[in-house]
C-alpha cells in the first residue's frame, strides 16, 4: 500500500476517533474542560479514567463524529486553549502521580488568525518543554493523522505507538506539494517523499510499536492495546523517575541523521 | 543563480556576498552593511542577516569560538532536489547548514550563542540545526553558561520528513535541562521566525526580545488568510503585534541590542553576590 493510500485510510470518515478509544479503554471516566486561561477547546478531550485498576489522565484530539460534531470540534484542529488545557491536565496528572495517555488524530494545529493572536506557537512550545520533564509516564498513540507540531504537542512521550494505517508527518502532504511544487495535486508524490507511514516511524525511532487495525472487532483490538499499555506502564513505573526522564531525553536525543567531518 | 555569482566572487577572491534589501532591493556590499549596523544604506530599513555575520556583529572581537562546525545534512530520504538545494545553500552562504553556534562574550559577558542563517534553505530546521542547537544547550549546561539565541526560520525542514519534526522535541528537552539548572536562555526573534521553530525553542526563552518589524508566527500568512477567509491587518504576526498580544518581552532596535543583551547577561551573572 502506498503512503497516499494509507493517508486516505487514516482520514476516512467513520474510522474510530479519539472518543471511541477513550470509551473502550477506560472505565468510569470523568471529562475535564477548559484551560483556565481563555476557554474550552472541543478539539481536545481530556479527563481521568481507569485503565484496569490504575487511574490515568487521558487526552485525545477528537475530529468529531458527524458534521455538527466535527464543526464543534473544529475538525480536530486544536487552538492554543486546547493545548493549554492539555498541559493543565498533564500537570495535574503529575501532581497526583497519574500516567498520561495521549491519542493523536489531527491534520495539524489550527491555522486561523485567532489561534495566532493567542499564541499557537507558544502553546505548542510550552507543551514540548513541559512534557520533556513531566515526572509521570507518557504514552502517545497516533490513531489517525499525526499532523506536524500540532501532533507533537501531545507526542513528547516515553512510548509512541502507531495504528497500522496511521500517518505522522512534519507537514501535510498537501502543504508540502503546494510549497515545494506550487501544485497541491502532487499530494501522492509528496506523501511518498515525506515517509509518513507507521513502518517509517519504526525505522526512524519515532515509534516503538504498530497496532494492527481490526476495527470490526474493536473491543478486542482495544484489549490488545490495553495490554500493551499496562505492560509498558508497569515497566516505566518500576523505574526511578530520574532514569525514566533520562531515557525520555535520550529517546529524542538520538533522532537525527547527519555527517560530522564527513562521517555518519 | 545567486549561488553562481556568489561562488564566482568567492573563487575570484573578492569580498563576501553582498546583502540585498528586501524593501528597496538595493544591493549593499557586506562591508558597508556591517558599518551601518545592517540598516539599508538606501532606505534605512532593516536588512535580513543572520548566522556568522550576526555573531561577528554582536560578539566582542575575537571572542567567538565555534561549537561543532563540521556537521552536514544528509539527503537520507532521497527527497527531490534536496541534495541540489543543500549544495546551492552551501555555496551561497559558505556555511554547512542553517545555524552557527559557539561561545562568545558580549561586552565581556560570556555566553553560548547561536544564530540562524536565513539564506540557508530559509534557515529551516533539519537534523543538523537540531543537533547543533542541542549540543549548544548541553555545552551551556555543562559550563553553567547562559544561552543567547538569534532565531530565524521558515520552520521544520520538510526534506528530512518526520526526523525534522522530532528536532523540535530534541531541542526543547535540552532547553528544559538547561533551564532546570537555573540558567538563563535569552532569545532574539529576528525576521522571519516561523513554523516549528516558533513552536519550539524560539518561544522558550526566559526573556524574549524581538527586532522591530520582524515576522514571527506559527502558520504562514497565506495559510492563515485562507483559513480565516479574510484579509489580515498589515502588522499581523509582526513583532509589534506580538508585543501587543503579550508574547514578547520587548522590541529592541539594532542600535540598542548589544547593550540590552549585555545588561541582561550581567543581571543574570550567578557569581555576583552582595
Amino acid at each position: 500500500m502506498t503512503a497516499y493510500e494509507k493517508l486516505r485510510i487514516a482520514r476516512t470518515t467513520g474510522r474510530p476517533t479519539g472518543r471511541a478509544y477513550i470509551d473502550s479503554l477506560f472505565t468510569e471516566q470523568v471529562f475535564l474542560h477548559g484551560d483556565r486561561r481563555y476557554g474550552e477547546d472541543g478539539a481536545i478531550l481530556g479527563g481521568i479514567g481507569y485503565l484496569e485498576r490504575l487511574p490515568v489522565t487521558f487526552l485525545a484530539i477528537e475530529k468529531g463524529q458527524d458534521l455538527q460534531d466535527r464543526l464543534a470540534r473544529n475538525f480536530g484542529c486544536p487552538k492554543p486553549e486546547g493545548y493549554r488545557k492539555a498541559l493543565r491536565l498533564m500537570k495535574q496528572a503529575e501532581k497526583f502521580g497519574r500516567p498520561v495517555l495521549c491519542f493523536v488524530d489531527t491534520l495539524g494545529a489550527f491555522c486561523g488568525a485567532d489561534a495566532e493572536e493567542r499564541g499557537q506557537g507558544l502553546a505548542i512550545a510550552e507543551n514540548l518543554l513541559e512534557m520533556a520533564g513531566l515526572t509521570v509516564p507518557i504514552l502517545t498513540t497516533v490513531i489517525g493523522e499525526g499532523g506536524s507540531g500540532g501532533a507533537l504537542a501531545l507526542g513528547v512521550a516515553d512510548r509512541v505507538y502507531m495504528l497500522e494505517n496511521a500517518v505522522y508527518s512534519v507537514i501535510s502532504p498537501e502543504g508540502c506539494a503546494s510549497i515545494l511544487w506550487k501544485d497541491s495535486a502532487k499530494v501522492e508524490q509528496a506523501a511518498d517523499c515525506l515517509h509518513i507511514t507507521a513502518e517509517d516511524m519504526l525505522r526512524f525511532g519515532v515509534a516503538e510499536a504498530v497496532f494492527p487495525e481490526t476495527f470490526d472487532r474493536f473491543p478486542q483490538m482495544c484489549e490488545q492495546i490495553k495490554n500493551r499499555y499496562l505492560q509498558d506502564l508497569s515497566e516505566l513505573l518500576s523505574k526511578p523517575i530520574g532514569q525514566m526522564l533520562e531515557e525520555r531525553y535520550q529517546r529524542f536525543r538520538k533522532i537525527g541523521i547527519f555527517t560530522e567531518n564527513g562521517e555518519a | 543563480m545567486k549561488f553562481l555569482t556568489n561562488l564566482l566572487s568567492k573563487l575570484s577572491g573578492k569580498d563576501e556576498a553582498p546583502l540585498i534589501c528586501k524593501s528597496c532591493k538595493t544591493e549593499i556590499p557586506a562591508k558597508v552593511a556591517r558599518k551601518n549596523d545592517y540598516l539599508c544604506s538606501s532606505c534605512g530599513k532593516y536588512l535580513r542577516f543572520g548566522g556568522r555575520r550576526r555573531i561577528q556583529w554582536i560578539a566582542d572581537e575575537k571572542t567567538f569560538q565555534e561549537i561543532s562546525p563540521n556537521l552536514s545534512s544528509q539527503d537520507f530520504l532521497q527527497f527531490p532536489n534536496y541534495a541540489q538545494k543543500l549544495w546551492e545553500a552551501e555555496n551561497t552562504t559558505g556555511e554547512k547548514d542553517a545555524v552557527v553556534c559557539g561561545t562568545a562574550k558580549i561586552k565581556g559577558n560570556p555566553c553560548v550563542i547561536f544564530a540562524m542563517e536565513p539564506d540557508f534553505i530559509m534557515a529551516s530546521m533539519g537534523s543538523v540545526v537540531g543537533e547543533k542547537i542541542t549540543r549548544a544547550f548541553e555545552y551551556a549546561l555543562e559550563h553553567q553558561l547562559p544561552v543567547l539565541g538569534f532565531t530565524a526560520s521558515g520552520g521544520a525542514r520538510m526534506q528530512e520528513g518526520i526526523v525534522s519534526l522530532m528536532q523540535m522535541a530534541k531541542v526543547s528537552a535540552a532547553v528544559r535541562r538547561h533551564s532546570d539548572a537555573g540558567n538563563l536562555y535569552l532569545t532574539v526573534l529576528t525576521d522571519p521566525t516561523t513554523g516549528g521553530v516558533t513552536a519550539s525553542f524560539a518561544m522558550q526563552g526566559d526573556i524574549i526580545l524581538a527586532e522591530p518589524g520582524a515576522l514571527v508566527g506559527f502558520a504562514g500568512r497565506r495559510v492563515v488568510e485562507q483559513t480565516t477567509g479574510s484579509n489580515l491587518p498589515k502588522d499581523f504576526q509582526r513583532s509589534e503585534f506580538l508585543l501587543q498580544h503579550g508574547f514578547v518581552d520587548e522590541i529592541v532596535s539594532r542600535s540598542k541590542l548589544k547593550e540590552t543583551i549585555a545588561l541582561l547577561l550581567r543581571m543574570h551573572n550567578r557569581e555576583v553576590r552582595i
